[in-house]
């Protein structure tokens, strides 16, 4: 126990506190800016199950804020590089990598297996879907979201409290504010507000001090001011929430940033399960794929032939180069199919990353 | 009566500040939001959330604070 004797000093922690954690199951969505560092205090703290869904790769990019991760881990899929930077922190505890995204035929299923949902995602359809998911099944949310200088962080849907919809009751128009994270953001900004997150769940856990529920805490690094606004609950955001199928499947802005949530690489795409891969080119187009059983529905027939997708299965996009299936993910989100992706190499590469599979 | 407006995220940006204060006969905050998309014509398009005295209010709510924010939902991680 030496690992957490500073824990364990501590009155309001003690053997008890440290078992408390031990026990508990935390899941972190998102391995960015704010997944790191909450990961990597909830690993070191002891917390006994952690999971992490990230199906994004390391890019050089992120180097400069998500501190989990060095040049070692680029290409790598987030969650399976934090897993093995987290091990080697804390190898007593338990860690669950989901190289995937949080869907929402994917999202019951991860909630049921954890105790407390940490919000570190960078776009708001995965947000609100999270805000949902946690109201129809009960689970506290630690939020926190960025925007260049300034963060913002609470707890929502704890013990009864106001949820995500209480202060931000609908998604934004689409181009009302940015949902791509090629925004600059200050490095040390994720750091500051991902540490607040990790904070907020150690006392939920331990059961001490002031959660920040029912109000808002917005912090600004040029400043350093801090404003804590009250929320209060409002139950037309929560019947929103519980009227599944209009809030899961038809609210959400359907705009796709196209080097975050809406491309995948082929590595990644072939790590995932339960995927349906799709051409979209014409037919007659070289070359053909015929190691992977997948659909044909060209771009141009793509609209009155969407019936044939099945939604049950994450949809792979692929075409010669990349850009139609683009264009094909567009029209996808714009009938509601959001669990797809367009291919990020073309079929060529995809062909020889088969070959050599096989 | 005056009024402290705070401005945060994307808003501070087209507002080109942080914080101001503005002098307005407006009773309800439907007309302080008037007021300000005619101060700033690019903040009809956009989407944000109001706060009176630091807590979270409505459009029809009444005008009584003395410092109003103007709250945009980040989505950055």
């Amino acid at each position: 126990m030496s690992r957490y004797s500073r824990h364990i000093v501590l009155s309001e922690i003690g053997h008890i506190g440290q078992e408390k954690l031990s026990k508990a199951k935390v899941l972190v969505i998102g391995a960015g800016g704010l997944g790191c560092p909450v990961l990597q205090y909830l690993t070191a703290a002891g917390i006994g199950t952690i999971g992490v869904i990230d199906h994004d790769t390391v890019e050089v990019s992120n180097l400069q804020r998500q501190i989990l991760f060095g040049t070692s881990s680029l290409g790598l899929n987030k969650a399976l590089a934090a897993k093995r930077r987290l091990e080697d922190l804390n190898p007593t505890i338990t860690i669950h990598a989901y190289p995937e995204k949080l869907t929402h035929s994917n999202a019951k299923s991860y909630f049921e297996a954890y105790d407390i949902i940490v919000d570190g995602t960078d776009n708001f359809e995965t947000r609100y879907l999270i805000s949902d998911m946690a109201i129809i099944q009960n689970k506290p949310v630690v939020y926190a979201a960025i925007f260049k200088f300034e963060g913002q962080v609470s707890v929502f849907n704890y013990q009864n409290g106001p949820s995500y919809r209480c202060v931000f009751p609908n998604p934004p128009n689409e181009g009302s504010v940015s949902n791509c994270s090629e925004v600059g953001v200050l490095g040390v900004l994720p750091g500051i507000i991902g540490s607040m997150q990790a904070n907020e769940v150690l006392k939920i856990i331990l059961d001490f001090g002031y959660i920040l529920s029912g109000k808002i805490l917005c912090f600004n690094s040029k400043t350093s001011e801090t404003a804590i606004i009250k929320v209060s609950k409002s139950e037309t955001a929560f019947s929103k929430a519980l009227n599944k199928d209009a809030s899961l499947q038809n609210d959400y802005i359907h705009t796709s940033c196209p080097t975050e949530t809406s491309h995948i690489s082929i590595k990644d795409a072939l790590k995932l399960t339960n995927t349906e891969f799709i051409d979209v080119r014409e037919i007659h187009e070289q070359p053909k794929l015929d190691t992977l059983n997948h659909l044909q529905i060209p771009l141009r027939e793509l609209e009155q032939k969407i019936t044939e997708i099945n939604t049950d299965k994450t949809s792979i996009i692929f075409c010669q180069s990349g850009i139609r299936s683009q264009q094909a993910i567009g029209l996808l989100r714009k009938h509601n199919i959001q669990n797809s992706y367009s291919l990020r190499e073309g079929v060529s590469k995809l062909i020889e990353e088969l070959n050599i599979k096989a | 009566m005056t009024l402290k407006v705070k401005y945060f995220g994307l808003i501070a940006e087209l507002t080109a500040c942080e914080e101001e204060s503005i002098e307005i006969s407006a009773t309800s905050i439907a007309e302080l939001i008037q007021f300000l998309s005619e101060k700033y014509p690019s903040l009809k398009s956009k989407d944000f959330q109001i706060a009176q005295n630091r807590e979270i209010a409505s459009i029809e709510t009444t005008l009584t604070g003395e410092e109003i924010a103007l709250l945009p939902p980040f989505s950055g991680g």
